[in-house]
């Protein structure tokens, strides 16, 4: 009885230490990220204006929403565009970071040197560099035609004949666009895959190497094996990265440009306040509706 | 490991083939693989050469000379090697003072951010209390809800900031403003609200979570207590943990735009200044030149352009080849593997 009670005060204790060691962060959640939710959430629901005795908040109900959805010029273009991308790319980014991964978890000569060039994108394809690099002229027309034909249009003929290739196999347009599109947007599927092919890495190498052995006595091939065993051990992984992968898309692209336009250089708080909304809630149902239903598939061993 | 691996790919092998004779199944085993290693070296060649080619070419454009551009013998290695285009870009940004700042305010947000994380991710990894749950729920919202959110009021916030109306109560009742200084920085990062501090958190509770309570127990049955524990047992055993999360943390802030112009009126970081480099290149050219922004030769500018984005990443490679090494080591065993 005496031990037991003091095993639970012990168990008490170690709480209140938690506590301590969760306290600045918890101090940094509620200051700077719940009140500032709730404030949003007013901020949407009315007219902000910024006067020279403070903030001046009229309440408008549901006329911000109303109107970036019926009367902005861009808002619903711009939305449709980013889940429309977020679609296209999500599976593509997958597919290509576990294969990569696999790539980069056997063993051969340079390996350290591989994967010190495939994690390179974290550290360069983030923010201002990418987006000062795309509006370069003088790269993309070494890059395009001029000075280094070989790269530009090279990849365009390749393009080309891989697509007649596949059509005349009878494929299925669809696919066969997207496969295409694909090879030509390589460079952007590349950079933004550098975190996922990190932690599907991590994945592959704490899978029991007894499992292969065990499946090779068995007389399991190489292709089996895949889908038999690294297929479902890492599947909670996948899932973790198509979360990643989306929540990434949707974290720097025209929306929130947009987004900050509105409040920063129009200074329309309460409508941008509105807008990010919505954007929000659509990413959270997105989120909702693939993890639910890749987690139906997910093996948890 | 590197067999079981192999595996995956190379052995297309039907169990047939596999009974037959000792000696053809070698040789058809030996061409598979190779064939494999062949396949698999172009494709990582490849895809390094597609990789590394926007930063090779980026080197080239810099050390070559303006004539080099209408040159069309010129491809890849300029005739005429020239630092000007460095010394050029080095004077318009007054490089040095940009890269202490931008070292400054990463540097300090990188530890802070870092410091908060650990504790955060300690806390919710090896305590059991209530609403642990709920809140490190919360800790997965602060990832999934867009900063852009909550841009706005976190704007006002620091713009008249104050802590449970302390400060106000030394100035008449009003905050102080902290825009146009780094303390937003510093609170939020000290706070784990940083960029993407969500996901610290997250690393660092994983990697907390898989390490043996044993260890700890031992500790503390030795007469350690809880800090003691902390700072001497488990932080040097979570290295790997610690060097990925200081490397992003560092790198998303050395390259946020977001914040920097959120929170810096002008700042003169490196992610700010780079993207007004082109307008004040051109415009420092004009005047130098005389007739107006149109007399401005675009590629030339251009050229510019690339040198100053070389030049801004240079610190962060220089870093990333320090670091690389434990890097990608650290990722095998970060944890970050739900």
């Amino acid at each position: 009885m005496l031990t037991r009670r003091s095993k639970m005060s012990l168990e008490e204790r170690k709480g209140l230490w938690g506590w301590l060691f969760i306290a600045p962060w918890l101090v940094g959640f509620t200051l700077l990220f719940a009140v500032p939710l709730f404030q949003s959430v007013r901020y949407s629901f009315s007219e902000l204006s910024l006067t020279a005795s403070g903030l001046q908040l009229d309440y408008t109900a549901l006329a911000n929403y109303r109107y970036s959805v019926m009367q902005h010029v861009d808002y619903n273009r711009t939305l449709v565009e980013a889940v429309v991308n977020m679609i296209v790319n999500v599976p593509l980014i997958i597919i290509f970071s576990l294969f990569v991964a696999t790539l980069l978890n056997q063993r051969f000569k340079g390996r350290m040197a591989a994967r010190a060039i495939f994690f390179l994108p974290v550290i360069l394809a983030s923010g201002v560099i990418a987006s000062i690099e795309s509006g370069d002229y003088l790269q993309s027309a070494m890059m395009g035609g001029g000075a280094d034909s070989n790269a530009g249009s090279g990849s365009m003929l390749r393009s080309f004949e891989l697509e007649k290739l596949l059509l005349q196999s009878g494929m299925n347009e669809f696919f066969v666009v997207y496969l295409t599109g694909a090879v030509d947007r390589i460079y952007e599927i590349v950079s933004a895959s550098g975190v996922q092919i990190i932690i599907f890495l991590a994945g592959l190498q704490s899978i029991a190497p007894q499992l292969y052995e065990a499946s090779k006595i068995e007389g399991a091939t190489g292709y089996e094996a895949f889908w038999k065993i690294t297929f479902p051990m890492i599947s909670p992984l996948i899932l973790t990265n198509v979360i990643y992968t989306v929540i990434d898309s949707f974290t720097n692209n025209d929306m929130t440009m947009l987004i900050q336009e509105t409040a920063f250089q129009q200074f329309n708080f309460g409508l941008s306040a509105a807008m990010s909304w919505m954007y929000f809630l659509i990413i959270a149902v997105i989120l909702f509706i693939t993890t639910y239903l890749i987690s139906k598939k997910v093996f948890y061993q | 490991m590197a067999v079981s691996a192999d595996n995956a790919v190379h052995r297309h092998k039907t169990v047939p083939e596999m009974k037959r004779g000792k000696k053809k199944h070698l040789t058809l085993d030996k061409l598979k693989s190779s064939t494999w290693i062949i396949v698999r070296t172009v494709l990582i060649i490849g895809l390094s050469y597609i990789i590394l080619y926007p930063i090779l070419l980026k080197i080239s454009i810099a050390f070559k000379h303006k004539t080099d551009i209408y040159d069309p013998t010129v491809m890849l290695i300029p005739r005429n090697v020239t630092l000007e285009n460095f010394q050029y870009v080095m004077e318009t940004m007054n490089y040095f003072k940009v890269v202490w700042n931008s070292f400054v305010l990463s540097g300090s947000t990188m530890l802070l951010t870092t410091a908060a994380c650990a504790l955060a991710g300690y806390g919710f990894a090896r305590f059991t209390f209530k609403g642990r749950n709920v809140l490190f729920a919360l800790v997965i919202l602060t990832i999934l809800v867009p900063p852009q959110t909550i841009m706005v009021p976190t704007y006002i916030n620091y713009r008249d900031f104050d802590f449970f109306g302390i400060i106000g109560l030394f100035n008449n009742g009003s905050g102080i403003n902290l825009i146009g200084s780094y303390w937003p920085f510093m609170i939020s990062s000290v706070t784990g609200m940083g960029v993407k501090a969500g996901l610290f958190i997250f690393i660092f509770r994983q990697f907390f979570k898989g390490f043996p309570k044993e260890i700890e127990e031992a500790a503390l049955v030795d007469g350690a207590g809880v800090f003691k524990t902390f700072f001497r047992i488990m932080l040097p055993n979570a290295v790997p943990a610690i060097i990925t999360v200081m490397l992003f943390s560092f790198v998303w802030q050395w390259n946020d735009v977001f914040f920097t112009t959120m929170f810096l009126d002008n700042a003169s970081v490196m992610s700010t200044q780079l993207q007004t480099v082109g307008a004040t290149i051109a415009h420092k050219l004009s005047t130098s030149v005389g007739g107006g922004v149109g007399a401005v030769d675009p590629f030339y500018v251009s050229m510019l352009v690339n040198t100053s984005i070389l030049l801004a990443i240079l610190p962060l490679i220089i870093l990333y080849l320090f670091v690389q090494r434990h890097f990608v080591e650290s990722v095998e065993r970060t944890g970050i593997v739900g």
